[in-house]
């Protein structure tokens, strides 16, 4: 079995109109073609999808979840972008 | 449908931990401990990936093979409904053993890699698809109880710890409880037909009864993963447990068809809320999974088969897309 494997592709759906295409998982295809019907066959069989993106695994690049710590340490400590860092008193309204 | 290689004999990659291992092991089994999820990337202890890959390749294995049992029937099924509805359920679970394969391949095996294990008779399935269908009522018990099992067995995987496996899980579930429903129609008409269908029904039950309940792996006492896959949280319950629930339910609805369930030793125990079953024939079951099933040789047959005809396929998409992509580039 030493034969030349189909390329891998990462499969993302958008489940209906309005909602982001998210990840489903993956198929081996030939093309980029074959992997877009493959991916309806295995993960649309009851009309989960209405757009079906996919890429090769082999193009997609990640963050290192080893180094998520440190990678991600930047936001941790700017509690002030959010609104609840910002005390209002109750009478003031619509803020 | 269903895997039960959880328990059986595997390579166990366990190191000897270094300071450093013992550490990241520390952290990692904190992790699951709080119910995090394990996701592709992350640092896994080397038991942990293995006994994940063993586990998900051949519960995908299982479902590839399930599909011949069944698909023994699409040609003859009774109605064009019924075609329909078997050809659906048996597509259903080739996109199962799809899921799983994916979900396999994100720990670092390789599609090939899976499939020549499964051919060279390596890599284990579920024993329960060695047992052959030469009646239309097994395609009825096999949705009923074999996908019934699954079911029981699959739900507390849907909270496994490694999440590509807990989310191909939560999607095999939605799907398979259409899978016992239309099983259990098919028995429930047959049961209400002409006596001789009754007896196709019951002669049905009384082959995959046992099978059934062996499909949850070897007792308590004998499985040696058991405790440390539920450290982990791959296993949410033992053997015994997800068996026990199993008769618990499977017995009342055979009451409702009307049918009996071969086992002489059944009974309803008050005290212990439960139904106490007969023994369980290992013997049968440890011949089964080395070989020497009623169908073992077939199913492999069948396996490889499909996979030296599709060949030619493969490589000729291939070449295809090689020569589009010149064109394309030419084009440019």
């Amino acid at each position: 079995m030493n034969e030349k494997e189909w390329p891998l592709f990462e499969v993302f759906v958008r489940s209906r109109s309005g909602l982001e295409h998210k990840h489903v998982g993956s198929v081996h295809a030939a093309d980029a073609r074959m992997a877009i019907e493959h991916a309806r066959d295995v993960y649309t069989r009851r009309q989960e999808g209405v757009s079906i993106w996919v890429v090769r695994s082999s193009d997609i690049t990640a963050s290192d979840p080893a180094e998520a710590d440190a990678f991600f340490e930047p936001a941790r400590d700017k509690v002030y972008r959010h609104p609840t860092f910002y005390s209002i008193p109750d009478e003031v309204k619509n803020l | 449908m269903y895997t039960q290689g959880l328990d059986s004999p595997g390579r166990e990659a366990l190191h000897a931990s270094s300071p450093d291992t013992a550490a990241l092991e520390a952290r990692f089994q904190a992790r699951v401990d709080a119910d995090e999820k394990i996701e592709p990337k992350d640092w896994m202890p080397e038991g942990y990936r293995q006994t994940l890959i063993r586990q998900i390749s051949q519960h995908a294995h299982s479902e590839v093979v399930g599909m011949l049992p069944e698909g023994n029937w699409i040609t003859r099924a009774p109605t064009l409904r019924r075609k329909a509805v078997l050809i659906a359920k048996v597509q259903d679970e080739g996109g199962h053993g799809m899921y799983l394969y994916s979900a396999a391949e994100t720990l670092g095996i390789s599609r090939d890699q899976m499939m020549a294990q499964l051919l060279s008779g390596a890599a284990k399935y579920s024993s329960i698809f060695n047992y052959p269908t030469p009646t239309w009522a097994d395609v009825g018990a096999i949705g009923w109880l074999v996908d019934g099992a699954a079911i029981m067995n699959q739900i507390p995987i849907c909270r496994c710890s490694y999440g590509p496996y807990a989310r191909a899980m939560v999607r095999i579930c939605r799907e398979e409880s259409f899978h016992q429903r239309q099983g259990f129609e098919i028995m429930m008409t047959l049961a209400r037909g002409t006596p001789e269908q009754r007896r196709m029904a019951q002669d049905a039950l009384n082959r995959w009864w046992w099978p059934a309940l062996m499909m949850f792996g070897p007792s308590d006492a004998e499985s040696r993963h058991t405790a440390q896959s539920m450290r982990w949280k791959i296993k949410r319950f033992t053997n015994d447990e997800l068996r026990q629930q199993f008769v618990d339910i499977t017995v009342p609805q055979a009451r409702f068809l009307g049918l009996e369930i071969p086992d002489p030793h059944l009974r309803w125990d008050e005290a212990s809320q439960h139904y106490v079953f007969g023994p369980i024939d290992w013997a049968e079951f440890q011949q089964v999974l080395k070989g020497n099933g009623p169908c073992n040789r077939e199913r492999l047959e069948a396996r490889r088969r499909a996979y030296e005809q599709g060949r030619w396929v493969r490589e000729a998409a291939l070449a295809h897309a090689e020569k589009q992509r010149q064109r394309a580039a030419q084009a440019a």
